[in-house]
């Protein structure tokens, strides 16, 4: 709501609806981390049921994960600088960090897409067995996700350039950012207990 | 695309086909007469495209009497099929639709809206607040579970009804036992309900965190908002965890993966882990609002503050922790050993305590107060030792040893009904008396209300009491008919008798309903029961702003002191200042239709259509975002006028209770 | 909660903490002799101290008048989470249920 605004706080924290919306975020990433940590949960029941069907050291290929955990790393980075200079009001270094992280957004969307490709290629889909049905849905709620992110992304760009930094659009900046780090702390888990965990052994 | 046409509508049963006559006839009643009493732009501005939280809470309230309704009548038809051995009034396949959607609809339709209604009507009022934190987000959860609600109901004449259990059990509920579409239904009609539901629960744990009425600490909150909150927290924990489950499911069923099954390494326990993982919780979020129901009523008609707050509020938040940690007592027979199943049974034993605490605490309240017998005092006051049967036969079935005897039997269906009707619909009913002149300005008739209470509870009584012995002789659930030599037959028929009577008590509260619409008097006051909490500070019915002056609260129970300290409801003028407000949307309820279409094209398994139409959902979601508009301000001119209509007639109206 | 400084030091600082963390994960996971459990402890660790570091250094989960209740939160959620996960496993590789 409009009324009730104080100035001495970062734009995103000025308006008492504004204060609303980034708790009421917060608290949907504490429903978003219960909604993987059942993921996880499945994954961690079945990821070694392989029913004769490939395993995780059969296909998973380290270089390509390296590369998905970089550039969705530096996104989360690159994510925390636009908020940076959201703050320092400078919208132009602003912009360029949100689209270097949208770049580096769909790189990993790209390589993640052309992974699980290559993965249907040599016969290991969602219907081979469950280590892959829970695999693949893991992997692809996290993608989904930062598919979301980025159409999201994109939305709030346009009405950045429409409307420039106001409470609002700095509020949306911000609870972005919040969902795009939390993608990369997602990520974290899946390199360690999907990717890592499967090429131990 | 996948659809049979010519397999959409269910034949063939008389029931059934006299079923789609009635919802043919009624749809036809209801748009003649909108049109004929041109009423279609009322119903849009209204209702449809509301915001206003206390609406919602009411089209949540008259949805779950509906649906109440619905689940009541395949009560009595299993009551109906049961009543005799080797009855053939319906069949195997008939009874086993009829079970799964009476507990779909009695829990997730009926308990959860008219809970989730009450707390939209009156948690705001409660802590002083304009409206809840995010108005059309509250919409939309709304909108989403009457989706979710029309879909699944749709089921029974379209397609078919889902036939697994409430419980929906893998490897019966996968494609390879249940090839039919009716399992597609509970997966993805729940999902769209279950996603309105865990918005819910966000929004109100933002809107008690900060919105509370100046001086309004934590521990000056009134019980029911309590409860309301930590139900809200439960919530966000633990419906994604259900989201996940009915997903996996969808997939099991449309995409063939191997969540469930039985082949290429799936796991059918999963499901059963998964799902009361979920459902565990989901009994203590219908169950804790109930108790803050109950903890306003026995105050207010004790006229004494609640006993041992605190340590109400301590063990309202150990059952936070404890209800995520006992699921597993629902499969003591799956057999995880010996370690698995001691630890839930001490779990499940252990949130015993917390609860025993709320019951003396009500006790306590009561003891040495001048109480007062009204309808909703009187559901306070059966509530407490029907409840305690439902209670102590549960710690009956905490212990794991013992659950293998009593597992599936009648004996844990009458169990979870005494918990589930005492605890939740008992308290539904002790609200809706205790609130209605708040929501409506006007009362629910007392005299009807006793009838209602009396013919309600004992036809409770009589309809679940035997089924403990049954279940103890041997009776197992979800079996549609048993034989004559069985000896069953006499206490089948006593429990069919009983529930002919509770469904009589049920009509007279519809009855009682359509008869205050019509004549109860419309001058109630603002405070009709004398009580203690702010709500009852506002008009009835409450004006759309809420409060033209928030107050400022110094204790607990603060209306009840206020009025104490003889300070009037008298306004300064100069107090009076402009109000914001949110604006109507209609996309909570476009969203509503495009999540319902897509909903039904994923379910007869039409994947393109489906994805054509989720193009919707996601253009519903831009416009979202596009969307600036700010609300609007209540003119400082239109609230005193406001105000004056209901403070000045304050000398003519009358308290009902003397 | 304004940041003073001109440059994003801790932004800077977080990131290249968290590439340490993934690349010593990797070096453990494949490089290292250890068994196979222990080898799950420490990536483990890596993982959840990482995660901590986004929420802290990235996220600022403790900034604001909500900074408590988001700790509280998040606190509440890993609970959760844990039992979820552990719980799960447990009960399900347990007993009759794992044959």
């Amino acid at each position: 709501m409009s009324a009730n605004v104080n100035h001495s706080l970062p734009l995103e924290y000025q308006t008492e609806q504004n204060r609303l919306n980034i708790l009421g975020f917060w608290i949907f990433l504490g429903a978003e981390i219960v909604l993987f940590a059942t993921l996880f949960a499945v994954y961690g029941v079945l990821g070694h049921r392989y029913a004769g069907g490939p395993t995780p050291s059969d296909i998973f290929k380290l270089n390509d994960v390296l590369i998905q955990t970089l550039l969705l790393l530096t996104s989360s980075f690159t994510c925390g600088l636009a908020v940076f200079f959201m703050r320092q009001r400078d919208m132009k270094k602003l912009l360029t960090w949100f689209v270097i992280t949208l770049l580096l957004g769909a790189g990993f969307l790209f390589m993640e897409i052309r992974e699980f490709i290559h993965y249907v290629h040599e016969g290991a889909t969602m219907q081979t067995s469950a280590f892959l049905s829970s695999f693949f849905v893991l992997l692809g709620t996290h993608g989904a996700h930062v598919t979301f992110g980025i159409i999201w992304a994109i939305m709030l760009i346009i009405q950045l350039l429409q409307r420039g930094l106001t409470p609002v659009t700095a509020r949306k900046m911000f609870i972005i950012s919040l969902y795009w780090h939390f993608l990369d702390v997602v990520w974290i888990f899946i390199l360690t207990f999907v990717y890592l965990k499967g090429m131990v052994a | 695309m996948g659809i049979k046409w010519n397999e959409i509508l269910v034949g063939g049963d008389p029931l059934l086909v006299g079923s789609q006559i009635a919802i043919v006839l009624t749809v036809v009643a209801i748009v003649v007469g909108l049109t004929y009493f041109k009423k279609w732009g009322w119903l849009w501005r209204e209702w449809l495209t509301t915001v206003d939280h206390k609406k919602i809470g009411i089209m949540y309230i008259v949805s779950g009497v509906l649906m109440f309704f619905r689940g009541g009548i395949d009560g009595l038809l299993m009551k109906a099929q049961t009543a005799r051995p080797e009855m053939n009034f319906l069949d195997a396949q008939h009874y086993n639709e009829i079970f799964t959607t009476h507990g779909v609809i009695m829990i997730l339709f009926m308990a959860m809206p008219l809970l989730i209604g009450l707390m939209n009507v009156v948690v705001p009022l409660q802590i002083g607040a304009r409206d809840v934190a995010f108005p059309q987000l509250n919409a939309l959860s709304f909108w989403l579970f009457f989706s979710g609600a029309m879909l699944f109901n749709i089921s029974f004449v379209v397609g078919g009804s889902p036939d697994a259990g409430w419980t929906s059990y893998f490897p019966l509920a996968g494609k390879e036992f249940s090839p039919g579409i009716g399992n597609n239904y509970y997966a993805i009609a729940l999902q769209i309900a279950g996603l309105g539901t865990l918005m819910t629960g966000i929004n109100f744990i933002v809107t008690i965190l900060k919105m509370r009425a100046p001086g309004m600490t934590l521990m000056k909150m009134p019980m029911f908002t309590w409860t309301t909150l930590i139900t809200s927290i439960i919530i966000v924990a633990a419906f994604p965890i259900f989201t996940v489950a009915l997903a996996l499911m969808t997939f099991d069923r449309l995409y063939g993966t191997h969540f469930f099954t039985l082949s290429s390494g799936g796991s059918d326990m999963l499901w059963a882990n998964l799902f009361w993982l979920w459902a565990h919780p989901e009994v203590y979020i219908v169950i804790l609002p109930a108790f803050g129901i109950f903890s306003e009523v026995i105050a207010t008609f004790s006229r004494k503050t609640l006993y041992g707050y605190k340590s109400m509020v301590i063990s309202i938040v150990g059952i936070a922790f404890l209800s995520m940690i006992v699921w597993v007592h629902h499969f003591y027979t799956m057999d995880a050993g010996p370690a698995v199943n001691s630890f839930f049974s001490i779990t499940t034993m252990l949130i015993a305590v917390p609860t025993g605490v709320k019951i003396f605490n009500w006790l306590f309240t009561m003891r040495k107060g001048r109480i007062q017998f009204t309808t909703a005092m009187l559901w306070a006051l059966a509530f407490v030792p029907n409840f305690v049967i439902g209670g102590v036969t549960g710690v009956m079935l905490a212990m794991a040893a013992a659950d293998y005897q009593y597992h599936n039997t009648l004996f844990l269906v009458a169990h979870f009904h005494y918990v589930l009707i005492p605890g939740v619909v008992f308290a539904v009913f002790a609200g809706l008396y205790y609130w209605w002149p708040k929501m409506f300005g006007f009362m629910l008739n007392e005299k009807l209300g006793k009838y209602h209470f009396w013919l309600f509870t004992i036809g409770f009584n009589v309809t679940f009491m035997p089924m403990f012995f049954l279940g103890l002789k041997g009776a197992v659930r979800r079996a549609y008919t048993y034989s004559a030599e069985s000896g069953f037959a006499p206490l089948f028929l006593v429990s069919a008798i009983g529930s002919i009577i509770l469904a009589i008590g049920f009509a007279v509260f519809c009855y009682n309903i359509y008869w205050s619409f019509r004549y109860a008097k419309r001058n109630v006051s603002h405070d009709p029961w004398d009580a203690r909490t702010l709500e009852w500070m506002t008009a009835s019915p409450v004006q759309f702003y809420n409060f033209a002056v928030v107050p400022e609260v110094k204790q607990l129970d603060a209306f009840w002191h206020m009025k104490k300290r003889g300070e009037t409801l008298t306004l300064k003028e100069s107090d009076i200042k402009k109000i914001h407000m949110p604006s109507n949307s209609g996309l909570p309820f476009y969203m509503a239709v495009v999540f319902g279409i897509t909903g039904f094209f994923l379910v007869f398994e039409a994947h393109i259509a489906a994805a054509v139409a989720a193009i919707g959902i996601v253009v519903g979601l831009i416009v979202r975002s596009f969307d600036y508009d700010d609300g609007y301000y209540v003119s400082v001119d239109e609230i005193k006028q406001t105000e004056r209509t209901w403070r000045n007639v304050e000398g003519g109206t009358e308290n009902h209770v003397g | 909660m304004e940041h003073k400084s001109k440059y994003p030091v801790s932004h800077v600082v977080g990131f290249l903490f968290s590439l340490v963390l993934t690349f010593v994960a990797v070096f453990v996971a494949l490089k290292m002799n250890v068994s196979y459990t222990i080898v799950m402890w420490i990536i483990g660790s890596l993982a959840v101290i990482q995660a901590g570091l986004q929420l802290f250094m990235f996220m600022h989960v403790t900034e604001g008048e909500d900074g408590k209740t988001n700790v509280i939160n998040m606190a509440y959620a890993v609970f959760v989470a844990i039992v979820i996960v552990a719980g799960s496993i447990w009960v399900l590789t347990s007993g009759h249920a794992a044959h």
